[in-house]
């Protein structure tokens, strides 16, 4: 019994408060560590005890990790958005929360211009804007549809997606296949050479990773693809360089082997080689199909969404079902490409951020040294951020150990609560598309998301601790 | 041990370790006693291949991104450790001499996270109190008991706090909490004293702090303090703390004989706790403040002799001055249980006395704003330690201001009187109470007859020393007792009104 433990022998002390008592202990020889409290960023003093003695709280968290943890994910299939989805025509889904074409930003606009003309529901730009605006294509997000996507996210029904299974707990999620640097139509852009990159993928890419992946014996198991990658340098977000080598290793036997013309072959080869981020779109779905399995368990505080679409951010919770808390969307910090500046920047779009809420990407920063310059930092730097992100997670992901740190477990499971009571908002790893539509990828950074998300769902778990 | 030996292969999924890390478990594991053989390693064709060669090849089709563990060795029993130490050696976290320890932890949780794994470990929250509920819950919930000195936590939250902690198997210590002292260490407001038989179980920190005081003037030691906080024996709160510490103490090999010191309990809680006590073994003593038992110096001396020890003088000096025909009582308090001690005992002999915390409502001295309670006439009782008096600034032990604000407003108004101090010594208190005290009580009995008598709360091996602080008072001419109790039946004397 602990309680016997505590008169067993002269105790340890950690402290948070006034330093008057930690001084007294010092002086009498005791060991004591303080803690640098300080008030809650945010939230009702009411609310935050409401959370803190929820008698759910702690197992429901737990619940909700373990689950995160456990979830594994497989790459089954390649098949077109249209059939995995069932999506009825002239509906595009895009990243982050629900938005209209009035509010979607410049690079959003970009894409969904781009997928209206290669979906060709409109022959021109001009007729593609006057069809958005006016409201005959539905717009949709992709998390309503067990679906991730990378910066604006728009997915057509022509596009192909990789369609992965989560063998433990029977999920599914689905991502677009990855187009690329540069200019590329989730970073906004949608002219001549992203349109017929998109058809190449639609009429060669799509079909030959399909009869590859079904060719398979084994399916690829993408989870542990992502965890070798953190002992490879890459944090799965900004840096994939390891992953989409490793993928490539893994698929190109039955690429090779499926019945296509030898010069296609050579070209998807060449297009897997040449993209660097070609495995962020199976981390994505990876890290959801995890999220997704710690979805709707009553008294979790923890989050099973960050995601943004450009013009606002939003989270949602294990505890709050499928309910959006948002806010505005912050512009990234970084480094920019060529002669683009912080001006050039849209704020902040993806679903990407999926990768943080499951405890990699900015989370595991400490793992990339490589790209710590990059997003404008120093090593230090990184293990610092990756330090302060266990501080708002409930666990260390064993599956997901960062050399550098010892071979700690990533910092895993977001805690609306500690997220609180830190002050530190989750850091994130993201690329920055221009702000103007059809300009296309322009630096990367670090972004944060607004403290607002975090307020309303506070208070939304705080509400449903008492009606409990 | 038999004579084939125990086998385990497993495979696991999702669990990916460089190939130098898993040699490394393979060695440590495979140098146990009993252990024959161990490979823990990716199942990659060759390591499969090796495995064949050390007869753990898995029967099930394996793949390179499966951790594959095989073990042999001379029994079950050890078979199981083994592989329980190849768990514990995957989850093993290396130290790093890198920055990493250069973020400090912000909550409890993130504080007990790094502190050292065993051991005894307790936590301490002194942040505002709407805020110590989340600090102490982290505490609780990391499996750790934990002393919440913060005052103004609402009570449902205390009972939440209390039914988790004691679901959890752990203490909680306050909220309102002054005083603990665990296995020696003091924590919060403490005296030093000698370790000994004697276990405290207080919803009174400073009657822990008087008790544990005497108790170490008589040469009897203290083996642990438990503050439960002030509100624990109220019927909202049950006892909840009271009977675990009880139970605590109970099962400590150090505790022989039990006092329970605390103000009036409610009746229904009163009743439970004592016949809890009456079924453990070590033998449980009641030192509760009431109008029939007012006097902790009492219940002190019942315990010597229970213990078989001589009662000792307690320590005293005398002070000059007499009182000025019609004098009242001032009685200015840090302690609320002195306070309330001092009320008990003066009341038959002077009649009402008013209070910030007085023996029945109608005496409520309403001091908001402050100062003009501060200054109401006759017989007056303040507890400056009470949560109205202590917002925005620290207590009264440790910050001063207010009470001798206090006294030379006393003193100017002329109002003839004994004014009655508490001065409690120890850990977190005030290092040189005398220091301000002094130059106050000299000034305040030069413009006026203002006898002062100090109940003076301490050991010799207190940080301020109970001579030395006694000897500074009695040179301002003020009368100094180790108790109390014998502090304000001596104001009661120069009062004329013995009880």
């Amino acid at each position: 019994m602990t309680l016997a433990d505590l008169l067993s022998a002269p105790p340890a002390v950690v402290a948070a408060g006034v330093d008057v008592f930690s001084d007294a202990l010092r002086a009498q020889g005791a060991t004591v560590a303080d803690v640098e409290w300080r008030p809650p960023a945010f939230g009702d003093a009411a609310d935050l005890a409401a959370l803190a003695l929820d008698p759910r709280r702690a197992a429901a968290n737990r619940t909700a990790v373990e689950r995160l943890m456990a979830a594994g994910s497989q790459l089954v299939d390649v098949r077109p958005a249209r059939e995995v989805l069932d999506l009825p025509d002239r509906t595009l889904l895009h990243s982050g929360p629900p938005l209209t074409w009035e509010t979607a930003s410049g690079p959003m606009r970009g894409a969904l211009l781009g997928a209206v003309l290669f979906e060709e529901w409109a022959p021109t730009v001009e007729d593609a804007e006057q069809l958005l605006a006016s409201g005959a294509v539905t717009l949709d997000p992709c998390h309503h549809h067990r679906t991730v996507g990378p910066m604006a996210g728009v997915t057509s029904p022509s596009m192909w997606m990789w369609c992965l299974s989560d063998p433990v707990f029977g999920g599914r999620a689905y991502c677009n296949l990855n187009e690329g640097l540069g200019k590329v139509l989730r970073m906004g852009a949608y002219d001549d050479e992203v349109l017929t990159r998109l058809r190449w993928m639609r009429d060669v890419l799509g079909p030959v990773l399909r009869e590859a992946v079904r060719s398979m014996a084994e399916p690829l198991d993408v989870k542990a693809v992502l965890a070798q990658m953190l002992q490879m340098g890459d944090e799965g977000h900004n840096r994939n360089r390891a992953g989409s080598l490793m993928t490539l290793r893994e698929l190109s036997p039955a690429i090779v082997a499926v019945d296509a013309p030898s010069s296609d072959i050579a070209r998807v080869l060449a297009f897997i080689g040449g993209n660097e981020h070609f495995y962020l779109n199976l981390g994505m779905p990876t890290a959801k199909l995890a999220l997704d399995a710690a979805r709707g368990i009553p008294g979790s505080t923890m989050l099973t969404v960050m995601s943004r679409n450009g013009t606002e951010f939003g989270i949602q919770t294990a505890g709050t079902g499928d309910r959006w808390f948002t806010g505005p969307a912050q512009t990234p910090v970084g480094l920019f490409l060529g002669d683009y500046g912080p001006e050039d920047a849209n704020p902040d779009i993806g679903d990407s951020a999926i990768m943080e809420t499951y405890g990699v990407g900015g989370f595991a920063m400490a793992a990339a040294p490589a790209i710590v310059r990059f997003v404008g930092g120093t090593v230090p730097d990184a293990l610092a951020t990756t330090e302060r992100m266990y501080q708002l997670t409930l666990a260390e992901n064993p599956a997901m150990a960062i050399p550098i740190m010892g071979f700690r477990g990533s910092p895993t499971g977001i805690d609306v609560l500690q997220v609180a009571r830190t002050g530190w908002l989750p850091q994130i790893n993201t690329g920055m598309a221009g702000r103007v539509a059809g300009t296309g990828q322009v630096g990367a950074g670090l972004v944060q998301p607004p403290q607002e998300c975090f307020e309303q769902a506070l208070r939304a778990l705080a509400e449903e601790a008492r009606t409990a | 041990m038999s004579d084939s030996p125990s086998r385990h292969v497993s495979l696991r999924s999702g669990v990916y370790g460089d190939s130098v890390k898993l040699m490394q478990v393979s060695r440590d594991v495979g140098a146990r006693d009993g252990v024959s053989a161990v490979l823990v390693a990716m199942a990659t064709p060759l390591n499969l291949e090796l495995a064949a060669g050390m007869g753990l090849a898995p029967d099930t089709p394996a793949s390179p991104d499966q951790l594959l563990i095989g073990v042999t060795a001379v029994d079950d029993d050890v078979l199981a450790d083994a592989v329980d130490a190849v768990d514990a050696a995957l989850a093993a976290r290396e130290r790093t001499g890198t920055t990493t320890d250069a973020i400090p932890p912000r909550t409890i949780g993130a504080g007990l996270d790094a502190a050292p794994v065993g051991g005894s470990v307790l936590a301490i929250v002194s942040v505002p109190g709407q805020y110590a509920v989340a600090e102490a819950a982290d505490a609780i919930a990391a499996g750790r008991s934990v002393l919440v000195f913060s005052d103004g936590v609402p009570v449902e939250q205390e009972v939440a706090l209390k039914r988790a902690a004691h679901d959890a198997g752990v203490l909680v210590m306050g909220p309102d909490c002054g005083t603990a002292i665990v296995s020696g260490v003091a924590l919060g407001f403490a005296n030093v004293v000698r370790p000994g038989p004697v276990g405290l179980v207080a919803a009174s920190g400073t009657g822990a702090q008087q008790v544990s005081c005497l108790l170490d003037m008589a040469g009897v030691g203290v083996s642990h303090v438990l503050g439960v906080g002030g509100r624990d024996l109220s019927e909202a709160v049950g006892g909840l703390a009271t009977l675990d510490a009880l139970a605590a103490l109970d099962a400590d090999p150090a505790t022989e004989r039990v006092l329970l010191v605390s103000k009036p309990p409610a009746p229904s809680v009163a009743a439970t706790v004592s016949s809890f006590a009456a079924e453990l073994a070590v033998p449980v003593r009641s030192a509760a403040l009431s109008p029939e038992t007012p006097d902790l110096t009492a219940a002190v001396e019942a315990l010597l002799a229970d213990l078989g020890v001589d009662v000792p003088a307690w320590p005293a000096r005398p002070g000059d001055g007499t009182a000025a025909p019609g004098a009242v009582l001032k009685g200015f308090f840090s302690g609320g249980t002195l306070a309330d001690e001092a009320m008990l005992i003066a009341a038959p002999a002077l009649g009402d006395i008013r209070s910030n915390t007085p023996l029945r409502p109608e005496l409520d001295l309403a001091l908001d704003p402050p100062a003009q309670g501060l200054s109401a006439p006759g017989h007056v009782v303040i507890d400056f330690g009470d949560d109205a008096l202590t917002v925005g600034r620290a207590h009264p032990m440790i910050d001063p201001t207010l009470r001798l604000e206090a006294i030379s407003d006393l003193a100017a108004r002329r109002e003839p009187a004994v004014l009655l101090l508490d001065v409690v010594l120890g850990h977190g208190a005030d290092p040189d109470p005398a220091h301000s005290l002094v130059p106050a009580l000299t000034a305040a009995r030069r413009s006026g007859s203002l006898p002062v008598v100090v109940a003076l709360i301490g050991t010799e091996g207190d940080p301020q020393g109970w001579s030395r602080q006694a000897d500074a008072l009695a040179g301002a001419g003020a009368a100094v007792f180790a108790s109390n109790a014998a502090a304000t039946r001596h104001a009661l004397d120069l009062l004329g009104a013995s009880a």
